[in-house]
């Protein structure tokens, strides 16, 4: 009896991006099923044999081939766009492969999205029975599970109300309790765990975890470093469809994040690993030292500058600005922003330029990366957030009190301290 | 914890690029028949709770045409109605008419209306218009129980006939799926089917002999018109119920056939042009 759970071979899918948008229209087949004689004719005299439609086709995922056990909880890691999502859909048998071929022993089950089916008119009894189905379970199943999942989301009260009437809170985990009971030989699961209260998630990664230790495999795709980190045995990382590496998490994570530049001075210009609304782009990062040099790396206890440019396609009123600052597990461990400041800028449009400035920035040597963002002026909705862009290395100085010995392993962030004794 | 799956039985999935014209996999469709049982429900609850007139709906809509019709092609153009009185003779054909026209029109629009689901997790596609039609079951009985007053009123007595109700019940719904499985599949990639599908009913309406009877037409006209499956259904309603002289013969096996053929040709169109379904819905 093998232990693989999942194994792909060369698992490729092409995406046609054409230029009329996702769906035909019969008008758009008849005239081209009327032009198409002609196009053979005149490629036939040009002489390539490429289809001369306009077609364009992108190969959404590339030869990507791995293995995972029975038992081990594997993650799939890479920005926006570089297949994640394809491959769990290739997986999950939503969307065919174009080429090359897995198998998965077990029965599958996939959450690419919680709460998938939920119907805001019915009851919340009524949505575990339909929700459940949809993901895969049988009746008795749901049936015999049906106390637990209410138990787990904690909406006793509500169970006979109608879904639209729960908080956004409570929709979620109504939702989450029903994937969480779930429990197929092979579970493949996409960053659901991004949403919902940090006590909630971990009790999802709990059972996530006893999902592994049941003998079961877990395919997991997360923006989410740490939480990779800490649960996966193996992760493989994408890079534009293709395979950049597989292996141990430290290792990949650490790749991962070394596409992050590595200079004083970056430009966000093609950075697509963003979300963003198009109401303003940040277009530029610069890191300057105390003297006021570009550079990217600072002394335990220097000042640093950034300068973020930037513009704002619409006017906007008293945006808030800010940056993460990640260590190289990905954690963010620093939260530098406008508002904490009390800085309002009033109401701006067109190309900015915003300054700020930390003097005795205390974290530990080390490698860091900033994820730089713009939001609106409740600092609530997101504008423009680049993640993990750039790269700022803090190197071990001499401080105040003699050359320090900092070892991330005792701490993470350097403060000054009075000290008194009464002896 | 153990769900009742020995270790070494553990099924294998094969995922690959599929090639030409995919089986039919009606194993998986039975796999998934809880989810089938919950979204049929689902689309029956969620439709009596959204409208303001909810079951009513049902019964309004095939009793007003009834009225109109009774009106003016029985009252005015004095259509025969093969010796029954005009009303019921109508309504007994409307009320099937009816479940299949709303079954093909909802179902033809069930997969675009799903997107959601089906860009989200996997099952049988075919569980999305298969639930559709089935839904369309309620109000069948609902209207049903209407034309059962109607025939009290008109004195009607019902013979062993009736027996065969089921049968026609089950033709009408696999005319429906059968057409609705064609329409969902070619409304995913041509967008404009969903303007067709009126037209399509309204014109299917009037070469169904529901205003009139099929006995206009001499054999073997007659027969060969049961190439609309619909005839089958109707004449066949009519005949269980009502006694009319339309009895199983030659027009309702050919009708039969008919249903049978779009129902097998639409699924496999449906199963062909699944794999493409989550890329371009």
């Amino acid at each position: 009896m093998n232990d693989i759970a999942i194994r792909c071979e060369g698992l490729s899918k092409q995406y046609r991006i054409g230029m009329r948008g996702p769906y035909k229209t019969l008008r758009d087949t008849l005239t081209d099923a009327m032009y198409a004689p002609f196009r053979r004719v005149r490629s036939a005299f040009q002489g390539n044999g490429k289809p001369a439609d306009g077609v364009d086709t992108i190969w959404a995922l590339k030869d990507v081939s791995f293995e995972v056990k029975r038992g081990e909880i594997f993650g799939v890691i890479g920005r926006n766009g570089a297949g994640k999502s394809t491959l769990l859909k290739v997986l999950s048998r939503i969307t065919e492969p174009t080429r090359g071929r897995a198998e998965i022993h077990g029965r599958v089950g996939s959450l690419l999205e919680v709460g998938t089916g939920f119907h805001p008119e019915l009851t919340g009894r009524e949505n575990i029975y339909l929700n459940g189905t949809i993901i895969g379970m049988k009746k008795a199943e749901v049936q015999h599970k049906f106390d637990e999942i209410v138990d787990f989301a904690e909406v006793e009260k509500f169970i006979d109300t109608p879904v639209k009437r729960y908080s956004s809170g409570m929709y979620l985990r109504l939702a989450f309790a029903v994937a969480a009971h779930l429990e197929p030989e092979v579970l493949i699961v996409d960053e659901i765990l991004a949403v919902g209260d940090i006590a909630f998630q971990e009790k999802c990664l709990g059972k996530m975890t006893n999902v592994a230790k049941e003998g079961r495999a877990v395919l997991f795709a997360s923006h989410n470093l740490p939480t990779v980190q800490h649960l996966c045995a193996g992760v493989i990382l994408l890079r534009q469809g293709k395979t950049e590496a597989i292996g141990q998490p430290q290792d990949v994570i650490g790749l991962y994040l070394s596409e992050a530049a590595n200079e004083g001075k970056v430009s966000l210009r093609g950075w697509t690993d963003r979300s963003t609304t198009g109401e303003a782009r940040l277009l530029e990062v610069e890191i300057r030292n105390g003297q006021g040099d570009l550079t990217n790396r600072i002394p335990v206890g220097g000042s640093v500058s950034f300068v973020f440019r930037m513009e704002f396609y619409r006017p906007t009123a008293d945006p808030t600005f800010g940056v993460i600052i990640h260590n190289t597990l990905g954690e963010p461990i620093l939260d530098v922003r406008s508002h904490h400041s009390g800085f309002r800028p009033g109401r701006v449009s067109g190309q900015v330029i915003v300054r700020a400035r930390i003097e005795k920035l205390g974290l530990y040597p080390g490698r860091y990366f900033l994820s730089p963002w713009i939001s609106d002026s409740t600092a609530k909705r997101d504008i423009d957030y680049v993640k993990l862009c750039c790269a700022l290395q803090v190197d071990p100085a001499p401080g105040p009190f003699g050359d320090l010995k900092l070892d991330s392993r005792w701490g993470k962030y350097w403060v000054q301290s009075d000290w008194q004794s009464n002896g | 914890m153990d769900n009742g799956v020995s270790k070494n039985a553990l099924p294998t999935l094969l995922i690959e690029p599929g090639r030409g014209w995919a089986p039919l996999k009606l194993r998986d469709l039975w796999e998934y028949r809880d989810l089938l049982y919950f979204l049929t429900w689902r689309d029956i609850k969620v439709r009596y709770k959204q409208t303001a007139l909810g079951a009513a709906w049902a019964i309004i809509q095939p009793l007003f045409t009834m009225l109109v019709f009774s009106l003016f092609f029985g009252g005015l153009a004095k259509v025969p109605s093969d010796g029954i009185p005009y009303s019921i003779f109508a309504y007994a054909a409307l009320v099937p008419w009816i479940f299949f026209a709303n079954g093909l029109s909802q179902s033809s629009n069930s997969l675009v209306g799903s997107a959601q689901l089906i860009t989200k997790i996997y099952f049988p596609r075919l569980v999305i218009p298969i639930s559709t039609v089935i839904s369309g079951v309620v109000d069948f009985a609902l209207a049903f129980l209407v034309l059962l007053v109607m025939m009290l009123y008109y004195g009607v007595v019902p013979t062993v006939n009736a027996l065969w109700l089921p049968f026609f019940l089950l033709l009408a719904l696999v005319a429906s799926l059968g057409v609705g499985l064609w329409l969902s599949a070619l409304n995913v990639e041509y967008r404009d089917v969903r303007y067709v599908v009126p037209f399509i009913t309204q014109f299917w309406m009037f070469v169904t002999p529901i205003a009139y009877p099929s006995s206009l037409l001499s054999e073997p006209w007659r027969t060969l018109y049961g190439l609309n499956p619909m005839v089958g259904v109707v004449e066949g309603f009519r005949w269980a119920l009502l006694g009319a002289n339309t009895g199983p013969g030659p027009m309702i096996a050919v009708s039969s056939a008919a249903s049978l053929m779009i129902l097998i040709s639409g699924a496999f169109y449906f199963k062909w042009m699944e794999k493409d379904l989550a890329d371009v819905v």
